[in-house]
């Protein structure tokens, strides 16, 4: 029962330069949760002090924003990929 | 050279190398080039200005460009026309339209990488890319044709076939992408990821590029014989146009190329089926909630802005206003324009007039005020968004008679 998570270039020096990560599945709050035991720096920049996802941080399941889902709640199944993506990008 | 000093988050003031950087490691905040504006102060006027070149080179001095060998097609420098038709049928005293279908390839974005591309030749790149709603492709495929790069865009497949068309003409390399604008955009933040070789214009670049959009604030100055408008229309999509817009007004005043404090209201246009900037104007709320775009203006169907916090932020402090407007709107805007002025602007071009109209009728726009309206891109490009409603007034044989006839009836 496993997912992937995807690291944008900005947090690689944070993993050990791994692009992405394999973790279990479950909610969005506990892959992220497992993500940031593995990686403690991540945790401080994925999450704000309340506990939310930064201002500036996108997150994807399957490649849906989870804004559109269940935010930190949603369910990720086997086999899914989480994408963090920087907000900051594109159009004008 | 440049009066560039570094870049800046504008979050949390980190500060970055000159590098094609777009995002603060620390918070993901959005990074701004930082200039010497007290050194461009010292170099700046109005008369080398106006003695420079007939594009947004004019302003280098402003521009994030170290090198003399600019990527330039020719954009900017685009005509102010002043609306007399327009203005009467909305009853507005002083009203201009900054005509910037005009440009090479018939959008404001000429303006923008025009000054990515020329940083990207600076910093080394071969490849230049884009995540694009179309205007963008067309412009990228263009300027890296001129540039001798390689080119890489990424469009909604259910683009318009004119924007299609006039992107792979320019050779380079087209990918469809099954999804929304916000879904190409996504994924071309993840390939930026994989391709550091690559200036993504609107990704890796974005510092950069954005800041072309400040020549559109400078020229209308200018042209207005350097004063301020007191009133600015603004479409928005990723709400970065808007926003570098007023920092153009700002920038001029502190660098002393206009005496007066600018104290210019900017209202913002969207359409209605994607207007999570205007919505978050009228709830009152501090954060955009993004929405799945569904609107004929493809080049503002951007659900999740990028600047779409800074756009409201910018609305809400000037005391201007935001225009939320339907397709049929949109429709009627575009045929408004070209029926009073003769300019013939696309859906975005549609969304901006009939917002124009709205904000004059619920008296945010007052007569007493000068006016601009950006248009920022070309009719041609999106016809399909009219083709439905437009039709030959008759067909007839090559005949005199017939026309005689013809004309009685039209004209009784």
């Amino acid at each position: 029962m496993s997912v992937t998570v995807r690291i944008p270039t900005q947090l690689r020096p944070l993993t050990n330069g791994s692009p992405e990560i394999a973790l279990q599945s479950g909610k969005l709050s506990a892959v992220l949760g497992e993500l940031s035991g593995v990686y403690p720096e991540l945790k401080s920049r994925i999450f704000d002090d309340e506990g939310k996802l930064r201002r500036f941080i996108n997150v994807f399941v399957s490649d849906e924003d989870v804004r559109f889902l269940d935010g930190l709640d949603t369910e990720v199944a086997d086999q899914s990929v989480v994408s963090i993506v920087p907000a900051v990008a594109g159009g004008i | 050279m440049s009066f560039v000093k570094a870049l800046r988050c504008r979050e949390c003031g980190h500060v970055y190398p000159i590098e094609a950087l777009h995002v603060c490691e620390f918070c993901f905040g959005p990074l701004e080039v930082d200039y010497d504006y007290e050194g461009i102060a010292a170099h700046i006027s109005r008369d080398t200005i106006e003695k420079g070149p007939g594009t947004i080179w004019r302003y280098r001095d402003l521009l994030p460009v170290e090198s003399d060998e600019y990527v330039d097609l020719g954009a900017g420098w685009t005509p102010l026309v002043r609306a007399r038709n327009l203005a009467k049928v909305l009853g507005i005293g002083e009203l201009y339209i900054k005509n910037d279908t005009l440009n090479p390839t018939g959008s404001f974005k000429d303006r923008v990488v025009s000054v990515a591309l020329s940083k990207a030749k600076e910093l080394g790149f071969k490849v230049a890319a884009c995540a694009s709603t179309g205007n963008l492709a067309n412009s990228v495929a263009a300027h890296a044709a001129w540039a001798g790069m390689e080119s890489y865009v990424f469009v909604p497949s259910n683009l318009e076939s004119a924007k299609v068309i006039a992107t792979s003409v320019y050779g380079g390399t087209v990918v469809a992408i099954d999804g929304n604008y916000d879904d190409v955009n996504r994924l071309c933040a993840e390939i930026a990821s994989e391709e550091p070789e690559w200036a993504f214009v609107n990704v890796n670049l974005r510092t950069y590029y954005s800041e072309g959009s400040k020549t559109l604030a400078y020229e209308v100055a200018e042209q207005l014989g350097w004063r301020f408008p007191d009133h600015v229309v603004v479409p928005v999509g990723s709400g970065s146009q808007l926003t570098k817009i007023n920092k153009g007004f700002n920038e001029l005043y502190k660098v002393g190329l206009v005496n007066d404090q600018p104290n210019v209201k900017v209202s913002g246009a969207q359409p209605t089926g994607c207007s999570p900037v205007a919505s978050a104007f009228f709830s009152g709320a501090e954060f955009i909630k993004p929405q799945k775009p569904s609107t004929i203006a493809k080049s503002l169907a951007i659900g999740n802005p990028a600047d779409g916090v800074y756009a409201l932020d910018v609305v809400r402090k000037t005391g201007g206003g935001f225009g939320s407007v339907s397709d049929e709107e949109v429709i009627a805007g575009i045929r408004l324009l070209a029926q009073t002025e003769g300019i013939f602007a696309e859906t975005a071009g549609g969304v901006t007039v009939a917002t124009l109209k709205k904000l004059v009728e619920e008296q945010k726009i007052s007569k007493d005020e000068t006016v601009v309206c950006y248009i920022t891109g070309n009719g041609q490009k999106t016809v399909e968004a009219l083709a439905p409603s437009s039709e030959v007034t008759a067909t007839i044989k090559p005949n005199l008679e017939q026309f005689s006839a013809l004309l009685q009836d039209l004209r009784s």
